[in-house]
């Protein structure tokens, strides 16, 4: 029954979505104030049909339920619950409709704390958004049912979850992410209704702005969460690969990141206009561009767990409409947007612009080396384009990034007089070279690039602790500074405070990590990076829907024993896969990462073990949650709140 | 003739941007022309065709019998396949899970001199039932048509 509730609900949330994006757009047009007041009902209905049907298929999972052929390809009933409920969106079909279901919440969110946008907007925006619930709709129910039945011979039971997805990061890193693709549809449909109307200004920008930087900090937050995870589980004990499939991420996040900057200049300025309404448009296209990659099968990475041609095809025409769409409004509407260009190469307006041209060059590398294979083989051409590539091409852009970020937050709008600025520069960068200088120096080897990370890391730093105590001077006591910082400054700053310390992470641990591969019998002792492993002995055990044998080590630092590792190897029986998973001991400033290869010998004595030392990864991930929370900070600024007001003037801060 | 400063300010501003634009374009193109890593068969590395001064890749089945692991490190030697012609592939770090005699490869490395390709990674995807498109490619090339399955 819940099977079949559940894809009837499909169906009427597509139904909801086609009246969605007709009725309120159509209303908009002819005035009808019947048909516009349809949009906030209709976006209830829509998400509450999607819950409620998202609920039956979690239900099938929970019940082992292996009459519906996609609980039985991803679930096991020896599954441990929690598992059973993340692996509602372990594979395609529930993602998709996880997926859903998430930009459903996104329209509900619109649809309740949008109520002070003017009712013609309201409308509009919620029917573009309409539209593109629309076209996904029509992609789960024409191409990846998740209710399908296997009736009349179901298995007695399921083939199990892959089990790299049976971890609690994968029950997190998924519906994070997507918060953050999907959020960009809001962005998106704030332009598109822009475009339609053919008026923009800087509340249009305002209203945009908390939006665009919910939907960036909660990407943000779910490809940090993708790294970690790769990180622990796939057993290499890498952060980013430069896989295509984390590409498909970068991509929107750097769009987004520009867009979200952009958009500032057209809050504050009314101006970049036509510049911001591109990026929306750009981003969300690459949000697309990004299930497209990933859900086509045209890439191999574990997250092509789907290689069905029709889904590719299906994709890439809903991304064609929705470019070519854009576009084609773009082109007919962006002449009308006028932007004064007046201020001086010495003002905010210009290091915004600046931030603008790197990110979008940042975009166009990635992009460029994520889809040149794909190209490439169209003309018959097979190749591959790795890490070497980017690793080339993105420190350079990051670092002039890193350089203006100092100094941005500090300008003016309009125009910035340099001269009382000067000196602190000069100072806060001697300081910076001096100390960056001498941590290099105390660390024995010396790399540019580590240098080079520092003192951009201690700059950003030092020059937003003194942004800080600029904004905060006047504040009579301590409590009286505090209330000088609004919301949106603290969270700006904590992100560019988070941006010096992944850059400390990422040149630490690529400078200064040891990795080893190595092949080792129970007693066998090795040095690496100031550690002392011994091996003592191995056990093998059975557990719930696993085999497990672990390997037991004994670590020293200076000869004293510190702790005891236990990496170990899976062998999950349901569908014979063999799981590595690592042994990590992390403190803020370095982790300690074992994992197994495999058995050399019969004895399950020897085996081939991976051991790394990596200093200062964690701040990788430190500095993605610093940027996230930053984000979700800066929302709740009061300038958000209360946007009754269409004033067309400039603030200024 | 004297420009406007506003004309000015202009033209400054459209050759910046090309230049700007250039200069990427330009270094994209560099670095991917530099860094990209070229596919080969194992009959076509055989055949000479393959450099032996930068990093390829090579796909194709692991042929039965052929791994032979070293007793004191990782090393490992095994032939790679099409079925048409062979190439021996050496790897001195750990091999991933899925790694094993019949089923497919690719790695990643160098070609040298002799002909054996030194792989700097080895991969196998996590899925039994899976044969990377780079291995079917290189059978089918061979004259050995494979069925295209999907998981």
């Amino acid at each position: 029954m819940h099977a079949e509730f559940g894809h009837y609900l499909l169906y009427l949330a597509l139904f909801l979505s086609i009246a969605l994006s007709v009725f309120p757009m159509l209303g908009t047009f002819t005035k009808q104030d019947v048909f516009v007041a349809t949009a906030k009902p209709l976006t209830l209905l829509f998400f509450s049909a999607l819950l409620a049907s998202f609920t039956c298929l979690a239900y099938a999972f929970i019940i082992d339920d292996f009459t519906i052929k996609y609980v039985a390809q991803h679930s096991n009933s020896l599954l441990p619950d929690r598992f059973k409920i993340s692996a509602v969106w372990g594979a395609h079909e529930g993602s998709l409709l996880l997926w859903v279901l998430i930009l459903s919440g996104w329209m509900f969110a619109v649809a309740f704390l949008g109520t002070n946008l003017p009712k013609l907007n309201y409308a509009r925006v919620l029917s573009v958004l309409g539209m593109i619930a629309c076209g996904f709709v029509s992609f789960l129910l024409i191409t990846s049912n998740p209710f399908e039945r296997t009736l009349p011979f179901f298995p007695i039971d399921g083939t199990d979850l892959n089990p790299l997805l049976q971890d609690f990061g994968l029950i997190i890193h998924p519906p994070m992410l997507y918060m953050g693709y999907v959020g960009f549809a809001v962005s998106f449909a704030f332009a598109i209704s822009a475009l339609i109307e053919g008026e923009w200004n800087a509340t249009w920008a305002r209203w945009t702005r908390p939006w665009t930087i919910a939907a960036w900090s909660c990407l943000t937050l779910g490809v940090m969460l993708g790294s970690w995870w790769a990180y622990y589980e796939l057993g290499w004990g890498g952060w980013w690969m430069w896989d295509p499939s984390e590409n498909a991420s970068l991509l929107p996040w750097l769009s987004g990141t520009a867009l979200m900057h952009s958009l500032a200049v057209t809050d504050k300025r009314d101006s970049f206009k036509g510049w911001t309404l591109a990026l929306s448009l750009t981003t969300f296209s690459l949000s697309i561009l990004g299930t497209f990659l990933i859900r086509s099968g045209t890439l191999t990475s574990v997250h092509s767990f789907a290689n069905d041609p029709e889904r590719g095809r299906f994709l890439l025409i809903f991304l064609a409409i929705v470019v070519g769409a854009a576009l084609l409004l773009f082109s007919f509407r962006a002449s009308k947007v006028k932007t004064k260009a007046d201020f001086s190469e010495t003002s905010k307006d210009m290091f915004l612009l600046m931030n603008n041209i790197l990110f979008i060059s940042l975009t166009f590398i990635v992009f460029f080396g994520t889809l040149y294979p794909m190209f490439a083989e169209a003309f018959g051409r097979k190749l591959s384009v790795g890490a070497p590539y980017f690793d080339m091409l993105f420190p350079y852009p990051v670092a002039v990034l890193a350089i203006l970020v100092g100094i941005g937050p500090l300008l003016n709008w309009k125009h910035h007089d340099f001269s009382k600025l000067k000196m602190i520069l000069l100072k806060v960068g001697a300081v910076s070279l001096v100390i960056s200088l001498l941590a290099v120096w105390f660390t024995g080897t010396f790399y540019g690039w580590v240098f080079v990370g520092l003192f951009l890391a201690l700059w950003i730093s030092l020059l937003s602790l003194y942004n800080v105590s600029k904004i905060t001077r006047h504040g009579k006591n301590w409590l009286d500074k505090v209330k000088k910082i609004k919301a949106a400054f603290l969270g700006m700053t904590i992100a560019h405070l988070g941006v010096a310390v992944m850059i400390v992470g990422v040149v630490m641990t690529s400078y200064y990590s040891v990795e080893k591969d190595l092949r080792m019998t129970v007693g066998d002792v090795q040095e690496i990076g100031g550690y002392r492993f011994e091996m003592l002995s191995s056990q093998v055990s059975s557990k719930e829907n696993y085999q497990s044998t672990t390997v037991t080590f004994k670590v020293f630092k200076d000869n004293e024993m510190i702790l005891i590792m236990k990496p170990e190897k899976r062998y999950y029986l349901a569908g014979k896969q063999l799981m590595t998973e690592a042994a990590i001991d992390y403190t803020l400033f370095r982790d300690l990462y074992l994992a197994l290869g495999e058995s050399l010998d019969n004895a399950g004595e020897t085996w081939s073990v991976r051991i790394y030392v990596k200093p200062f990864i964690r701040w990788i991930w430190l500095g993605a949650i610093f940027m996230g929370f930053g984000g979700i900070i800066s929302i709740t600024d009061k300038r958000y709140k209360n946007l009754k007001s269409t004033s067309n003037k400039s603030v200024g801060m | 003739m004297a420009m406007k400063p506003q004309r000015k300010k202009r033209l400054l501003t459209i050759i910046g941007s090309v230049l700007g634009v250039g200069t990427i374009v330009g270094l994209v193109l560099y670095a991917s022309e530099q860094q990209m890593n070229l596919f080969y068969t194992p009959s076509e590395m055989a055949s000479g065709k393959a450099p032996t001064d930068r990093i390829l890749r090579i796909g194709g089945l692991v042929k039965d019998g052929s791994v032979i692991r070293s007793e004191t490190t990782l090393l490992t030697t095994f032939i790679v396949t099409d079925l048409a012609k062979d190439i021996t592939v050496t790897y001195d770090k750990i091999m991933p899970d899925l790694f094993r005699e019949g089923q497919g490869v690719v790695a990643m490395g160098k070609l040298n001199k002799e002909g054996v390709f030194i792989a700097s990674n080895v991969l196998a995807k996590h899925d039994e039932e899976y044969k990377a498109p780079e291995v079917l490619d290189a059978l089918e090339r061979a004259g050995h048509p494979v069925e295209k399955e999907s998981n």
